[in-house]
């Protein structure tokens, strides 16, 4: 990083001199972005869509990445920028373990992608805002933790679930209501989809299962084993088994009253 | 006013390359081989914490012998220009061949600069392909040369007798515990003709396995994996191993512990 922005600056995000702006930029935005974490690790998953104005921009963007091993990002905001800026930021990471022959803590990971996110404030006061899930497992901790930003950077760590991206308001409803402490690696797999699909439910930007183009949404799993990106197939039959109850109860799992 | 003596590039090429000689011959040597499923790193090193293994990118690795600060120098230098590559362009725009090309100039440069001391080094880099054809595997020595090596290669104070003892025995597609077997008797060949044993505690191993899930195949092998690896090899076939090597008096004594350096971090163990 520190040898990149001597050698070529004008290739990090944050040195580039901005034309000046006439209307809104129209780009794709990615949206939903769902975390969750359980005892044993955590699970991050993305819906497919991306977003330009009221079009829609592609229907099977891919916006969870691993980070490294044990870490993972997911995307909502502008993709172009976003996919850059987590491409840099898996270098960095790779980057740090070569050199220094041990890898950067969790926390410290987190604090390298704030920093990443505030230099792109320019940009996003334009309209061109990422705003990623950070998740990953503490290996010094042994626990699974979940870490959101907002434009400016700033970094906040959430206990249980998270969420951002536009749908991000109706996917926390629907977590705040099916999470509970003691989930399973199955559970937690059947939460962020349940939450993706609320999410869709109620959110034009976001893209619900595509049984008929078989676009699943994509799911990871962070567990002491590393990282994990679900097959298709796996993706797919949770998605489905939700699809399934939902044709008998459109609202999803009904949580009790008092 | 003094006149300043004269001395012939040829002399001061020579006297240079003596001089890097030495310093590479007091370092431990290590070898470099093909196995079936890759390339493997042995050598022995006492110190758990400096390396002389690592990876640089994806597919290759990286063999040093001789001084530390200066290949550790050379070895982050790889890193970074693997790394802005890779990031440039693409991952698999990262070869061997190009990081081999880009050490030989840094050492020839340097080589023949009359400002600076030779560096101390003789390096591999290599290259793990798809199949064992694709395997690359390169040497170079202080003074910035290239040397396109097959099957084994041997670095280091000993590395003329080793090299000579891994050629009659090295073949292709041998297993990775034929292969470490393998360097581990080479390594363990004194100067005078003697063996002595090498501890596993003492060995350090790393491999490029072609076989790797990851996108990234460089490994470390150690403490119980190495011991199964080790035990292995001795309980699969009996050393067969008395021929009668030519002594080349190459080297002097190789157990000179190499203390120049820092520290380059906490020993690693980052892979599942």
């Amino acid at each position: 990083m520190d040898f990149l922005s001597e050698q070529s600056p004008e290739m990090l995000p944050g040195n580039r001199s901005l034309p000046p702006l006439q209307g809104a930029i129209e780009a794709p935005h990615g949206t939903t972005i769902v975390a969750t974490s359980f005892p044993g690790g955590v699970v991050l998953a993305g819906d497919r869509r991306a977003t330009m104005g009221n079009m829609i921009a592609q229907r099977d963007i891919e916006k969870v990445f691993p980070a490294d091993e044990y870490s993972a990002v997911g995307i909502a905001g502008t993709a172009g920028l976003a996919v850059e800026m987590v491409k840099l930021f898996q270098l960095e990471l790779e980057h740090f373990e070569k050199v220094e022959g041990a890898q950067l803590s969790l926390e410290g990971k987190a604090n390298r992608l704030s920093t990443m996110i505030r230099s792109n404030l320019a940009m996003a006061m334009q309209g061109l805002a990422v705003v990623p899930l950070f998740a990953g497992y503490d290996i010094d901790r042994d626990k699974g933790r979940i870490f959101s930003y907002d434009v400016t950077g700033g970094r906040s760590e959430e206990t249980g679930y998270a969420a951002t991206g536009s749908g991000s308001i109706f996917a926390r409803g629907s977590m705040k209501k099916l999470y509970r402490e003691d989930l399973t690696q199955e559970q937690a797999l059947t939460l962020v989809v349940q939450a993706l699909y609320d999410a869709a439910d109620d959110d034009s930007a976001t893209g619900g299962p595509d049984v008929a183009r078989r676009i699943y949404p994509i799911v990871t799993v962070i567990t002491d084993e590393g990282f994990r990106r679900l097959t298709d197939q796996e993706s797919s039959e949770i998605a489905r088994s939700i699809l399934e109850r939902r044709l008998e109860q459109p609202d999803g799992p009904r949580a009790a009253l008092l | 006013m003094s006149t300043p003596f004269y001395v012939s590039p040829q002399q001061a090429m020579a006297d240079r390359a003596e001089y890097a000689r030495k310093g590479i011959a007091r370092g431990r040597s290590l070898v470099v081989l093909q196995y079936a499923d890759g390339i493997v790193f042995v050598g022995e090193n006492p110190s758990r914490a400096l390396h002389k293994f690592s990876e640089i990118y994806d597919r290759i690795g990286f063999a040093a012998a001789g001084k530390y600060n200066e290949y550790e120098n050379l070895r982050i230098g790889g890193v970074r220009y693997a790394d802005l590559r890779g990031y440039t362009y693409d991952r698999d725009d990262v070869t061997a061949r190009g990081l081999a090309n880009v050490y030989a100039q840094t050492l020839g440069t340097i080589f023949s600069s009359a400002a600076e001391k030779p560096y101390e080094v003789e390096l591999v880099v290599a290259e793990v392909g798809t199949d064992p054809e694709g395997d690359q595997i390169y040497r170079l020595p202080h003074d910035g040369s290239i040397v396109d090596e097959h099957g084994s290669v041997a670095v280091g104070g000993n590395a003329e007798q080793i090299s000579g003892f891994l050629d009659q025995r090295h073949r292709d597609g041998m297993t990775l515990a034929e292969a470490l077997k393998l360097a581990v008797q080479a390594l363990s060949r004194e100067p005078g003709g003697g063996e002595r044993e090498i501890p596993a505690e003492r060995l350090e191993v790393a491999v490029l396995d072609r076989t790797r899930p990851q996108q990234r195949k460089f490994k470390r092998i150690v403490g119980r994996q190495l011991a199964r690896l080790l035990e292995t090899e001795s309980a699969a076939s009996t050393p067969t191993d008395a021929p009668s090597d030519a002594e080349d008096g190459d080297s002097t004594g190789t157990d000179t512990g190499r203390a120049s350096g820092s520290e380059s971090g906490s020993s690693e163990e980052t892979d599942k």
